[in-house]
């Protein structure tokens, strides 16, 4: 028997090792992992138990009701779109500078600042937004606001997406910034070398290797846009037809005592979610973009 | 011609200094070390991807020591290749020349050449994923060489590679340098490479940049 076949220290070949079975390693994954699932959809099963059709009809028959889904659907949209516009420099940015290794201490702190939004309780998030509205500067753009768009930002619907923008946006800016972080920055390097300046290495090579991440910032922003409630409740207030979104009608029907109108709403949103996280994942799938990749 | 002039480059903890080196116009330059001995770090500050500490990189009779990496006019092919996983083989060869601001004929003519020279003409229109090692570094030379760059500069190109891809890698190497004259760099740990491709041998050692004649004996 050749030296390599026998276990240097016991004498055993290889074929005496006992043959053990891979299914409790996978089973107790499988258990564990399932144990949270079942979680979120007994939550869901205990909704639809509450609730009935016409409950549902009910809800989306009431014009406050689809006025909040129309706000929330517009306004989760244009933070989107915020939110990955600023999660692409600022994650390019932080991701390259880690590299260069320079200035490393203010790299940490502004990292760490970056990260406040998604640390602070949601409801500091919206008082902070007010008291900077009341100051000098937040005061002049209200102003400007005013002027050039008619509407001011304060318990209007501004203040609704600068809420959810606030939030979103530092979710956004964590996925960029993993996502550049996991890019090999040999293409961009070897861009260079064939002409390209930094900007146009960026463009035609990096964003377009990044797609991927830039789709998972969007839908992180959108689900979160959708659930705020905290900021939106402190800095826009929940008035009717104004600054209602969704999860400020679940608040107000709970607070009349209208559980039914609450949970039909609460359901509308886990349809709404379910629809575009399932549309972004068909969408973002890897044939859907070609190309062999 | 590469010239390199008492470079000195420090990379972290890791650094090099008085390095000279010079490549004659057209020729095969090879260029051995151990790994960690600092090959890739010099190939990219030819590059201009490091900044010098001291020292001179003439390209091609011009002195490029502060010039952009972009204005270099260099091919360069780093050792993972570096491909760009969304374009297609044709869009790697076309790359540098589509910055240039090319005709699309000019663009289309010269691709078709470029893969009859490397025999990628059947994967022109595939992606770059599932390409296997040989053909991956045929289309990363490819896209060094589309822009007729006076430098080439290869990093490890046959690691990786299995033994007969290995050696059609090596004829291919031998006779893009014939056709196109360009003068070449190649970097490696590999003293039988060194054997079969240079025409000029320097050696990297404990900091120490030498050329050899080749026979393995110091030439100075």
């Amino acid at each position: 028997m050749s030296e390599a076949a026998v276990d240097s220290t016991s004498g055993q070949s290889p074929a005496n090792l006992r043959a053990r079975s891979d299914a409790p390693f996978l089973i107790s994954l499988g258990v564990i992992g399932g144990l949270y699932l079942l979680l979120i959809v007994a939550m869901l099963v205990a909704d639809a138990s509450f609730t009935s059709p016409g409950h549902l009809l009910e809800a989306l028959q009431s014009e406050p009701i689809q006025y909040a889904i129309w706000l929330s659907l517009i306004s989760c949209s244009i933070t989107t779109i915020l939110s990955v516009w600023v999660a692409v420099p600022t994650g390019y940015l932080l991701s390259r500078w880690q590299r260069d290794g320079r200035w490393s201490g203010v790299r940490h702190v502004i990292d760490a600042t970056l990260d406040i939004p998604i640390v602070l309780p949601p409801l500091v998030i919206g008082l902070s937004l007010l008291i900077l509205f009341q100051t000098f500067p937040g005061r002049w753009i209200e102003r400007q606001t005013q002027h050039w768009l008619g509407t001011p930002i304060t318990y209007a619907i501004p203040s609704v997406i600068l809420a959810q923008f606030a939030v979103a946006a530092a979710f956004a800016v964590r996925t960029m910034r993993v996502t550049f972080d996991q890019l090999n920055p040999r293409s961009e390097q070897v861009a260079l070398t064939l002409g390209c300046s930094r900007s146009q290495a960026f463009f035609m090579v990096v964003l377009p290797e990044a797609r991927r991440g830039m789709l998972t910032a969007g839908t992180l922003a959108w689900a979160r846009s959708l659930g705020e409630f905290g900021p939106i409740l402190v800095f826009s207030g929940a008035t009717r037809m104004r600054t209602e979104v969704l999860p400020t009608t679940v608040f107000l029907e709970l607070s009349v005592g209208r559980i039914e109108a609450a949970v039909a709403v609460s359901l509308l949103m886990v349809a709404c979610a379910l629809i575009v996280l399932v549309i972004v994942r068909v969408f973002g799938s890897a044939d859907a973009f070609g190309k062999g990749v | 011609m590469i010239r390199l002039e008492n470079v000195s480059i420090r990379a972290g903890a890791f650094a090099v200094a008085g390095l000279s080196l010079e490549v004659p116009a057209g020729r095969y330059g090879v260029l051995m070390g151990q790994t960690g001995s600092g090959k890739t770090t010099l190939l990219e500050a030819i590059c201009g991807l490091r900044r010098l500490q001291s020292g001179r990189i003439t390209l091609g009779g011009r002195d490029v020591t502060t010039l952009k990496v972009a204005q270099r006019g260099i091919g360069y092919v780093p050792q993972d290749r570096a491909l760009f996983p969304t374009m297609t083989v044709r869009e790697h060869l076309a790359f540098a020349l589509t910055i240039r601001m090319w005709n699309r004929s000019a663009i289309h003519s010269r691709v078709t050449e470029l893969a009859q020279m490397l025999a990628i003409t059947p994967l022109l229109d595939r992606g770059v994923v599932n390409l296997s090692g040989g053909e991956a570094q045929r289309v990363a030379l490819g896209r060094a060489l589309a822009h007729r760059p006076e430098v080439l500069l290869l990093d490890e190109p046959l690691s990786a590679l299995d033994e007969e891809t290995r050696s059609q890698m090596t004829d291919l190497l031998r006779s893009i340098q014939q056709e196109t004259g360009v003068t070449m760099l190649h970097v490696t740990h590999s003293a039988r490479e060194a054997e079969r491709l240079a025409q000029n041998l320097f050696t990297l050692e404990a900091g120490h940049l030498r050329e050899r004649s080749l026979t393995g004996e110091v030439a100075g």
